[in-house]
């Protein structure tokens, strides 16, 4: 009985690494706050209650934790199948760019329609950048990598140029302005592809919101899609086969499973997944591309990924967390004027990656010891 | 048309934009024969880049900036050793752990003490070798040797140098043949009395040093400012240039050179032709990816390149 009782007590400790790996963090960050002149207890107060203190902070939060769940989804999936897909910064642009493209180019469609259309074409736009690397790698054993990479940076100059073809002409007001340089962007979607916000449907439900909340339905597509990642993973044939190919592609191909197919088609739906970051930061907020909108995000999804230990539902609360940082950090940047940079958060986020890599090890080793004592 | 691009100044500039790549090239080269996979170059030459204009404008001397530059690289290297050697984490986990970190404290700091995220470089390294004669005065041939070969910021000597300094102690000392041994096959170098977490230690940490040098090289001496992300991939190219050259710092100077060539053909023909700059600005990027599918099957990794050695396997 008492061995048994041990055991429970380490896998608890397991299942909580990230969690001593975020207090870690926000401790590291707590020294560099006092090492610039600051409070920490300030900071953080502020950050915390002003992230989730309220409904408006909460709306927040959610609406900078949806593309983190899908670029997290992005990583967490590939990493099931032994890939490390960090070209989601990529993928979500391609994905996000021609779903705007559907957006402001079938106008006439009704929303029934044009919504599913854009929601499809930001999936298949994520998956079509993400088989690329994806062939190179089974096909030919290209490192994945190297490839997403790169992938990334023409992802990057080529969304750049289409921004510029279909650059949206300055509107009345611009003009009247004087405003002669401006960030590029396209013309806003159909108002048929645009998503509702929350508080749309909370006023339905006589709940007071903010109508100024930007958070939006894509919160639920995401969540949608982390059940889907999960539904796909677990409970499918092909999910049991991607698995099975990232424990081991020799035991795998060995019991009959093609490794390059599997390869191919998680990368795909890896990449779909990145390429829904369109629904909320062009169908559900600014309604057009804007260059560099959101660059970063696909980044940010590895972070995500590596705190919820690659499971969707860790991506969903890892993504939550870093919802909180981002709004919470920006709001630190505001009362301080400036004088702590939002910035901090990435630092955070990375010494989070670090220490969630390090306390994963040590306990595993612990475990592992463990064992062979009892 | 094709002598205005392809004259001795191209060539002087392949060879300037080819230094970063070579350097942190060769950071990979070391940390990768020892077995440890470095994808951290890129923060680590992104941090370089930005210590070394800070601290030149802070010292008001460029050789303390690049020094700076040299010593982050190796801080960062130490943490990758740890993680990867000491407590044997993913490798490519805590090199990309790295990478976001750079990103975020390089623009932390930025704001904090110069409140912007480009900083100008307020002085530069000296011009080293023989002044370029102008034209009419000697041999065009004369001109354009001296162009290519003796004209250049110090750092392009000192790149040189390394190189065949590296050649030499990998190939050719005692040292070398167990950083090899060690990144091929630890558990027989562990049995002849090889200290292979002190070897990968010094491997990874070299490889901070050098990708740390090849920032200081993009900013103080290619751009003359930092701005932020402005390492652009480059750490992953010379990932790519180190795989190509078959991680000898040789073939990893070759194939730097190459897309060292490549970009600076892609910065030449920026407004020569009617080619959009936005697909101009991919060649180097496309380089990277035709170049390793090229090099399949050409090019075998250290075999024991990404395994953290455990010593009671075996």
């Amino acid at each position: 009985m008492k061995s048994v009782k041990k055991f429970d007590y380490y896998n608890l400790l397991e299942k909580i690494t990230p969690l001593i790996a975020v207090i870690l963090a926000l401790l590291v960050g707590a020294i560099v706050i006092i090492l610039i002149g600051e409070n920490p207890v300030f900071v953080y107060k502020t950050l915390f209650s002003n992230a989730i203190g309220n409904r408006d902070g909460w709306g927040n939060v959610l609406f900078r934790a949806t593309p983190l769940i899908f670029t997290g989804l992005t990583v967490a999936f590939a990493f099931r199948c032994g890939l490390f897909n960090i070209g989601g910064e990529g993928q979500m642009y391609i994905g996000t760019f021609l779903a705007t493209w559907v957006g402001f180019t079938f106008t006439n469609l009704p929303a029934f329609l044009l919504i599913p259309l854009c929601i499809l074409t930001a999936a298949a736009g994520g998956a079509l950048w993400a088989a690329i690397p994806g062939i190179l790698k089974a096909k030919m054993g290209v490192h994945e990598v190297i490839i997403t990479i790169m992938m990334n940076w023409i992802a990057s100059s080529l969304t750049f140029f289409l921004v510029l073809k279909f650059k949206a002409a300055p509107t009345a007001a611009m003009v009247a302005a004087g405003v002669k340089q401006m960030i590029p962007h396209t013309s806003e979607i159909a108002q048929a592809a645009r998503l509702p916000r929350l508080y749309t449907i909370l006023k339905f439900l006589n709940i007071n919101f903010p109508s100024y909340n930007q958070v939006n339905v894509s919160f639920f597509i995401a969540i949608g899609a982390a059940i889907l990642a999960y539904y796909i993973l677990w409970k499918t044939n092909l999910g049991y086969e991607i698995r099975a190919v990232g424990y081991s592609p020799l035991a795998a191909e060995y019991g009959g499973i093609s490794v390059a197919k599997n390869i191919i088609l998680a990368m795909m739906i890896s990449g779909a997944f990145a390429g829904l970051v369109g629904t909320n930061e062009v169908m559900g907020f600014k309604y057009r591309w804007r260059q560099e909108l959101f660059t970063g995000l696909g980044f940010n999804g590895i972070a995500v990924a590596l705190l919820g230990k690659n499971h969707p539902l860790g991506v969903v609360l890892a993504a939550i967390l870093f919802g909180i940082l981002n709004y919470g950090g920006a709001i630190v940047n505001i009362f301080t004027e400036g004088r702590i940079p939002r910035e901090l958060i990435m630092v955070l986020q990375a010494v989070i990656v670090i220490f969630v890599v390090i306390s994963d090890e040590v306990v595993k080793r612990l475990i592992r010891q463990r064992r062979k004592v009892v | 048309m094709f002598g205005d691009i392809f004259n001795a100044q191209f060539v002087a500039s392949s060879i300037r934009v080819a230094i970063p790549l070579a350097l942190a090239g060769l950071g990979g080269v070391f940390s990768e024969k020892s077995g440890v996979i470095n994808i951290g170059l890129e923060g680590m030459m992104l941090t370089g880049a930005f210590t070394a204009v800070a601290v030149t404008n802070f010292a008001q001397n460029p050789w303390v900036g690049v020094l700076a530059a040299i010593l982050v690289g190796i801080f960062l290297g130490l943490i990758h050793a740890i993680t990867c050697i000491t407590f044997k984490a993913n490798q490519i986990v805590s090199g990309v752990a790295i990478n976001l970190f750079a990103s975020g404290i390089t623009v932390f700091f930025s704001w904090l003490l110069f409140g912007e995220t480009q900083i100008m470089a307020k002085t530069n390294l000296p011009i080293w070798g023989l002044s370029v004669p102008n034209i009419g005065e000697g041999s065009a041939f004369a001109r354009s040797m001296i162009t290519i070969f003796a004209h250049h910021s110090p750092l392009v000597y000192l790149t040189i140098i390394i190189f065949a300094l590296s050649h030499i102690i990998l190939f050719k000392t005692p040292f070398g043949l167990r950083l090899r041994s060690v990144g091929e096959y630890p558990q027989a170098a562990d049995t002849m009395g090889v200290n292979i977490v002190k070897m990968r230690y010094m491997a990874v940490i070299t490889s901070g040093a050098l990708a740390g040098l090849a920032g200081s090289f993009l900013s103080l001496e290619q751009a003359h400012f930092f701005v932020k992300e402005m390492s652009g991939g480059r750490g992953f190219i010379a990932l790519a240039a180190m795989i190509f050259g078959k991680w000898t710092p040789l073939g990893t100077a070759g194939a730097a050179l190459l897309f060292g060539f490549g970009e600076a053909l892609a910065i030449r023909l920026q407004g020569v032709t009617a080619v959009p700059v936005q697909f101009i600005n991919m060649v180097p990027y496309l380089l990277a990816i035709f170049v390793l599918v090229s090099a399949i099957g050409r090019a075998t990794p250290p075999a024991a390149d990404g395994v953290p050695y455990e010593k009671e396997i075996g």
